[in-house]
Formats: C-alpha cells, structure tokens, sequence
C-alpha cells in the first residue's frame, strides 16, 4: 500500500475474536405485504470478508437491514456473534459503512466530528468524549491515512477520502462486524487496493466484513466468501466454489453482458479452450475455459 | 436634541415594562426556534414550519373563544393537521407537498374564519401578524415554558439529534432510538411553532425557524458552532427587533424579521468561504493560476 504510509505506521487492530452472523430461514415481508426475502440462510465466521452479491432488488439492502435490525423477519432470526440483534446493537457489535450516495456531503459537520460519530455508544446519553474515544478517534484517522484532513468539511474530499472517513467511523466504533454497502463505487483504482487492503488487515485481526456489491471482477480478488441473493439465497459459502459462472448466471439472469469469445475470435491454432467475460459494465469478470481465471479482468473498463 | 435627551430617548423602551417584556420574550423565543432552525432546514423539512404555523391557528382562534390556554388549542389543531395530512396521502395519489399545502390552507381559512366570525379578545390580525406588545401574562408563562423546556432538551439531546439527521442507520447502529427522537424533534417544534406565533404571528413563523440556521450554514462547517450562532442570531435580533419595533411603531414580527433576512443577507456575499464573493475570489484565482 505505497498510497498511504500512514496506514502502515498505525498501532496493531485490536483482536475481535468471535465474529459471527448466522441467517437462519430469513422471510422478510413489508408493511405493503411485499416480500423481499424469502427463507434466506447463510452462516458466515470470523476473520472472513464476504460478499454480497445480486442486481438491484434482489434483497441486499433487505438483507442488511435485517442484520441491523432496521426490519423485523416474519419468519427465522438473525444472530450476531451468538446475540439476537438488538443485543448485538446494544453491545455495538456491529458497524455500518454507508454508500456514498446516501451520505448528504453538504452537511455541516468535519471529518474527526462523523469519526467521532463512530463512539457514541461507547459514551454516555450526553455524547461527551473521554479520552479514550479521543484516542480512538486518533488511531482510526491514522489507520485510513486521514489524519491531516481531519479538520477538513467532509464535502471537501476526495471519493476515496470520503469513503476512508466512513471506515475509520467504523474502525472508532470497534464493531467486530462491518457491513459496506457498495464499498467501490465511485472509487478510483487506486483507492479501491487501499480499501481492500484495510479490510484484509481487518480480517487478520477477526473481524467479520460483509460487502454489498455488484462490482464483479473484484470479488475472488479480496473475498473468500460470497452470498448469492435473488429474493432468496441462490448459493452461499467459499468464493472458489459459490463464485461461478452457473451460478452468477442463475443469479443475474440475463441482466449481465456475456461475451464468450473462443476459437477463431482468440487465437489462429485449434485450441478449442474458449473464454467468457461476465460483467454489468463495472470491472468485468472473466472466465478461461470452464475455469474461473487467477488473473482478475484487468483494470480497466469495459 | 442634546446628546443627553437622545441617550434617555434610547432608553425610552426599557421604562416600560410591556416593552421589557417583549424583547425578553421575543428573545427567549427566537432563541429556541434558532436552535431548531438548525436542524429543520438541512433535511429539506423547512417549510413543515410554515405549514405547521398556519394549520394550528383554528386551534389558537378556538382556544381563545373557550378561554383556553392557547397552547391546548394549538396541540389539537396541530394533531388534528398530521392526522388530516396522513389521511389524504394515504387515501389519494397526491403527492407530500400538496396534501401538506391543501391541509394547512384549509386549517388556516378555518382559523380566520373561526376568529371573525366570533370576535374574542384577540383579533385575527394579531394572530397573523402576532401581537408581543400586548401579550398577556398568562400566555407570557405559556410562551416561557415551552421556550425553556425546549431548551433545556435540545440541550440534551442536540449531538444525537445530529447523527440522526446525518446517517440514520449509524444512528439505530450505535443504538440510538431515532424514531422517538424524531418525535421529540417535532413535538419541540410545533410546540416552538406555537410560542413564536405570539410574537411574529402565523405568516412569519416560518423565518424563525428557517434563517438563523441558513445564515450560520454559510458561516460554519462545524454543527456545534453553527448551533450556536443560530442561538445567537436568534436571540439578538429578536430582542434588537422588539426594541426597535418601538420607534418605527411597526409591527414587531415584521422587524425582527428584517433584521435576520438583513444579516443572512450580509453573510450570503460575505461569508469567509461560503459567500457569493469569497467564491468569486476562488474563481478568479484559478483563473490567474490556469492563465
């Protein structure tokens, strides 16, 4: 990570040991009477980076706030580290990542104020920091190389400042899950290594990362888990096994572009090995023969 | 006129005790509705000041026919606006803002009607316009209650108010209830709405409630200052606003509010890094920069 130094000098993450969601036959159903999620299941441990992947209303969100306990299953139960929800939220467990365009950036507020935001539950019902949510706040700033901008109005920043803002929020608030909610979108390549980066470090130190996203190359780059959802859960577990291209199919339908390209279209021998590049015009993903390949689909667009 | 006259001449307004009255008042009033005004205008819920000041005015006209605090009649016309505008959106296709500006027109109307067709102490005009010169001591122990304890809360509640309104799931993820915190925000501001109609009447509340805080915006990136001088703009023009209402003989609702659009104004160009001309200079120094 040559882009942030100071990432790197940071003090150690603190351990968190015990990291766990378990989704158990999940139905959620509004208040309309839509259902978005059906019967879900998935169980995710410590140390693991997850991602969370489907189109647009497939129930991602649905899933999130389930996990947050923003939406009260018909049926089934959610579990945080062995907790039901509201206990795990009481013991701030869990830590919420937002999407850059849910975040009003004209507000008034500096970058160490929403970091601060990060330990209100560790403070008192009059929000007065002590010297150790201070520090907190320090070390979080020093981990996602921002301390310099920490005086900074948060519109003032760049996409991937912004987006370092929200994750030391999330590392002030030492919760041992953290949910990111379209981590890279919007997100220059180099910032999105740093991103991945900092939650491999998290996963060393047994935190538990579930990742909301669309952006298909990335995903065997930095998780080892996946979740396939589509109003249900299509496929869950290692991402070697869960990531392919049957099932991102089932999962997608014909929403992504499909190039198969094989043959005379790649090369003049009679090699018969073909190759398919799956993408929703994020980074594609690309498959050699049968085989998901080790080299990700380049950085470029499409 | 001597120095000396035009100094006691100065001083007139602080011999009588109406006018104490209504600039300590008005003071404590727009002090709190500035406080409020801090929050109201960043999620784009300005106007519901507006529409909340005019639907409870049948409320305020009946409470004074009965001879009932006006404070009571208020809450029911303000309960009886949220139920009415929940009814129609959920019985109509309509869209938010016009169910709103349907329901409070039409409790407005009602209120003016009510007021005179049976005449009671207090006119129609100085519920639309307010009438702080002539408040009486009851409604004074009224307005000074809900001013304090709205204070005294805010007080309390002013940083989670600010992760509420700034990323809600953080706030229901750090555990706080952002429902019941909503509802103290508005319940404090229909209650304000209520006070500050005493003192600016029903067509100005609205501008208590919106331009302290629009005018500490453009002077501040950090919330805890922006309350602050919101607080103080709230309070000082109030008071400077009542005081001065007493030289031009004008109605006093209409000062104060000259004076805050007069310093938003002022901050508008002038403001350090938010102002009309500080971005002009930005602009031109980049324009240097690139030629």
């Amino acid at each position: 990570m040559t882009a942030h130094p100071a990432a790197i000098a940071a003090a150690p993450l603190p351990s968190a040991p015990g990291a766990s969601i378990s989704v158990r036959d999940v139905t959620v159903t509004y208040a309309n009477g839509f259902t978005a999620v059906n019967n879900a299941s998935f169980d995710l441990d410590p140390g693991s980076i997850c991602a969370l992947v489907g189109v647009n209303g497939s129930g991602k969100s649905t899933i999130f706030k389930a996990i947050m306990g923003f939406v009260k299953p018909v049926a089934g139960e959610v579990r945080l580290c062995g907790l039901p929800v509201e206990a795990a939220i009481r013991r701030n467990i869990v830590a919420y990542v937002p999407q850059s365009e849910d975040v009003d950036w004209n507000f008034p507020v500096l970058v160490e104020t929403v970091v601060m935001m990060g330990r209100y539950g560790h403070m008192n019902f009059l929000r007065m920091p002590s010297r150790v949510d201070r520090d907190k706040v320090d070390e979080a700033l020093a981990r996602v190389g921002m301390s310099e901008y920490r005086h900074r109005q948060i519109g003032e920043l760049s996409g991937g400042q912004k987006k370092r803002v929200f994750l030391a929020r999330a590392l002030a608030q030492e919760g041992r899950i953290i949910l990111l909610d379209e981590p890279f979108t919007g997100v220059d390549v180099k910032t999105e290594m740093a991103i991945i980066e900092l939650l491999r470090e998290l996963k060393a130190a047994g935190h538990l990362m579930l990742v909301s996203t669309h952006n298909l190359g990335s995903v065997p780059e930095f998780c080892d888990h996946v979740v396939l959802i589509n109003r249900t859960v299509l496929a869950a577990g290692p991402t070697a096994e869960t990531f392919t291209q049957a099932n991102l199919e089932r999962a997608f339908g014909g929403v992504l572009r499909n190039f198969r390209l094989g043959g005379a279209s790649l090369h003049d021998d009679d090699d018969t090995r073909h190759l398919t590049v799956l993408s929703d015009d994020e980074r594609p993903l690309v498959f050699y023969g049968d085989k998901q390949s080790r080299q990700q689909g380049g950085e470029g667009k499409p | 006129m001597s120095e000396g006259g035009l100094l006691a001449e100065l001083l007139v307004p602080f011999s009588y005790g109406y006018m104490l009255k209504a600039m300590w008042v008005s003071a404590l009033v727009g002090g709190v509705c500035a406080f409020l005004s801090a929050y109201l205008m960043l999620k784009g819920w300005s106007l519901m000041g507006d529409a909340l000041a005019h639907s409870i005015v049948p409320g305020v006209a009946g409470a004074y026919i009965l001879g009932a605090p006006f404070a009571v009649g208020a809450f029911f016309a303000g309960l009886l606006a949220a139920a009415a505008m929940q009814f129609v959106k959920l019985k109509s296709r309509l869209r938010e803002d016009a169910v709103i500006g349907l329901v409070f027109t039409t409790l407005f109307a009602l209120g003016l009607l009510m007021a005179s067709i049976w005449p009671t102490s207090v006119s129609v005009q100085s519920i639309v316009l307010g009438n702080i010169l002539a408040i009486s001591d009851e409604d004074v122990v009224q307005v000074a209650i809900i001013a304090g304890v709205s204070f005294l809360v805010m007080a309390f509640i002013w940083k989670d108010l600010m992760v509420t309104f700034f990323d809600e799931n953080h706030a229901r993820g750090v555990g706080i209830d952002t429902r019941r915190l909503k509802i103290v925000f508005f319940t404090l501001l229909s209650a304000c709405t209520v006070a500050a109609l005493q003192t600016v009447g029903a067509c100005l509340v609205i501008a208590m409630v919106v331009t302290p805080g629009a005018t500490a915006y453009l002077l501040t990136d950090r919330f805890g200052r922006l309350i602050l001088i919101s607080i103080g703009l709230g309070v000082g023009t109030s008071f400077v606003g009542a005081y001065i209402s007493y030289f031009l003989d004008g109605a006093t609702g209409g000062v104060i509010v000259t004076l805050q659009t007069v310093l938003f104004l002022a901050a508008f160009y002038l403001a350090p890094k938010h102002g009309v001309l500080a971005a002009r200079r930005r602009q031109q120094v980049a324009a240097e920069a690139s030629a």
